[in-house]
């Protein structure tokens, strides 16, 4: 049974209620399609909806009107189903600090029934495809905020998962420990061939690493398509709004658009004025930026 | 709004170059079903426990001292008065058991901390996206804490033998001693982690533990038998999965007269309303 599609969400919507009655409308109304074998990445601010839309997507939300469907199992419907063709690492660091990396690892291949006989052979082919193999038997807690995303990594393929679900992977990290997470992502999705569906709010990264993307803000996806699409589009709508006025993408005359001007040409504004993010989506953050280091 | 994906290279176009062994990892594992999948989940989560015990046994030691206390203090204080009734046997003795169960209850009922701190890390979010059922990981989680409270009572037993309480060695009656205890822990560690998933913040839980753990050690029989209570402290008393807990103790080690089908029972029956509703109730942790 081999779907073309990977993900499908249709009409996907979700509100948080605060206290005395307020309601935040997180994801209004999403349709989006991942195929198998891509790279697709959600881009937006803090608070757009990305990480409500992965955990619809992921079974940890109910999803109240809409569908969603993996591999063509409804979340809803199915939960089980869809999480054992799932690898999930989430935005917050969370490797158990107090286990060493291997112990780490063969956890989840127990929870994923990995029979015994082949666990350990296992978790060190996990732990050896994103590079950890002379760490492996130290405690998580000696570890770097590189290792420990390379480490959730290993925890997240240690099961053959056909969707890799990775919500902001490279938060908080330096730019050598991203290329580095980065480069252990595409190593192993060149191997084994899996779908990867990426939350970022670094447009650098989704520009070079994400085969389509849609932009969110909002709660609504503003603009989806390749890199080089969406940019031709912001191309070719400020040549038709030339003649001496600066297009609304404010790229000041330059050729090649980036991502950040796609941003600034679908959502209206800048990503960098767009972190209306709530104050756990900001705790969050730094929460991950603090272990992080 | 949609497009074509730019072409992908598949598995079989280009074989991993140079790279580790990944063969592996390419085969999903067969799947575990019906019956056989909550014990294997069950055994992960305690499997774990011993893992972090093993590196770390501070705490283990830490929390060995509250318990000597009671019984070097309180236990040698009150054999000497013989204020209680205890039937017969020294105070010292009848106090151990109810310090066992003290001790036990206390690692459990804040074992929903630890719940809450492994979802706000993410540890729990990720274990919620493995294809465990709730009940299954509530089961494995409850009985991980009974699994510490038993090395605990392991070590308060100790302690009681040194300071000259007369209990059984028949293996038996130990292991009946084994398997309450971790009855008892898992239904307050569930008890714990229903209240998590109410209240969802640290503060507010740790507020409520507070707030529970006395009233369930003073209202049970542990450091005083039924008879001497007044009669709502007996009412409260009876509706203690504590004093169950107790009493088969106290039976199981010491030899007093109790109730060991009733306690075993009431402790089931107890675990099984906690893993319900803690199981209800964990869902609200991951939103």
């Amino acid at each position: 049974m081999d779907h073309e599609e990977a993900v499908v969400c249709r009409g996907l919507e979700y509100s948080f209620t605060h206290g005395r009655g307020k309601v935040t409308r997180a994801v209004d109304g999403i349709d989006l399609t991942v195929r198998t074998g891509e790279v697709f990445g959600l881009l937006g601010p803090n608070g757009a909806g990305k990480t409500t839309t992965i955990r619809a997507i992921t079974t940890l939300l109910p999803v109240g009107a809409g569908m969603v469907r993996v591999f063509g199992h409804d979340a809803t419907r199915r939960p089980m189903e869809v999480r054992r063709l799932l690898g999930y690492v989430p935005q917050q660091l969370s490797a158990d600090a107090g286990l060493t990396g291997r112990e780490n690892v063969a956890l989840f291949a127990r929870v994923f029934d990995v029979p015994r006989a082949e666990r350990a052979r296992r978790v060190t082919q996990a732990l050896a495809a994103v590079d950890l193999t002379d760490a492996a038997d130290r405690m998580a807690a000696t570890y770097s905020g590189g290792m420990v995303r390379r480490l959730e990594l290993a925890q997240a393929l240690v099961s053959a998962p056909r969707l890799l679900v990775l919500d902001e992977p490279t938060i908080g990290l330096d730019p050598i420990a991203r290329t580095g997470v980065w480069e252990r992502v595409d190593a192993v999705r060149r191997a084994t061939g899996m779908t990867v569906l990426v939350t970022t709010h670094y447009m650098d990264e989704a520009d070079r690493h994400c085969d389509r993307i849609a932009l969110m803000d909002r709660g609504r996806i503003r603009a989806l398509g390749t890199p080089a699409e969406l940019k031709d589009q912001v191309r070719q709508d400020g040549q038709q709004g030339q003649a001496g006025h600066e297009g609304r993408d404010g790229r000041d005359g330059r050729d090649e658009p980036t991502l950040d001007d796609v941003f600034r040409h679908f959502a209206g504004r800048d990503l960098a004025d767009a972190t209306e993010g709530d104050f756990g989506d900001v705790r969050r953050t730094r929460r991950t930026a603090n272990r992080v280091g | 709004m949609s497009a074509v994906p730019a072409a992908r290279p598949t598995a079989s176009a280009e074989p991993p170059d140079r790279g580790p062994e990944l063969d592996l990892l390419l085969v999903p594992p067969r799947a575990r079903t019906g019956w056989r999948l909550v014990p294997a989940r069950i055994a992960a989560m305690c499997a774990v426990e011993l893992q972090k015990l093993r590196h770390d046994r501070t705490e283990l030691y830490t929390r060995a001292v509250q318990p000597a206390l009671w019984l070097l203090i309180f236990g040698e204080t009150f054999t000497r008065l013989k204020a209680i009734p205890t039937g017969g046997i020294p105070y010292l003795d009848y106090l151990a058991p109810g310090i066992i169960a003290q001790s036990a209850m206390f690692i459990a009922i804040f074992y929903g901390i630890m719940i809450i701190w492994e979802r706000d890390s993410g540890v729990l979010t990720k274990l919620l996206v493995t294809p465990t059922p709730r009940a299954a990981l509530v089961t494995g989680k409850a009985f991980a804490a009974g699994v510490k409270a038993v090395l605990q009572a392991v070590v308060v037993v100790l302690i009681a033998a040194v300071l000259g309480v007369a209990m059984t060695w028949n293996p038996l009656r130990l292991l009946g001693v084994v398997a309450v205890v971790l009855l008892g822990s898992a239904f307050f560690s569930c008890l714990s982690m229903a209240i998590a998933g109410i209240v969802l913040t640290r503060d507010r839980l740790m507020g409520i533990g507070q707030a529970i753990t006395m009233p369930l050690f003073f209202g049970s029989n542990a450091l005083y038998p039924l008879d001497l209570m007044p009669g709502w402290l007996q009412a409260v008393s009876k509706v203690n999965p504590l004093s169950y807990q107790v009493d088969a103790l106290r039976g199981l080690l010491i030899g007093t007269p109790s109730h060991l089908p009733l306690d075993f029972a009431v402790l089931a029956a107890a675990t099984l309303a906690g893993i319900a509703a803690a199981s209800a109730l964990l869902g609200r942790l991951a939103r």
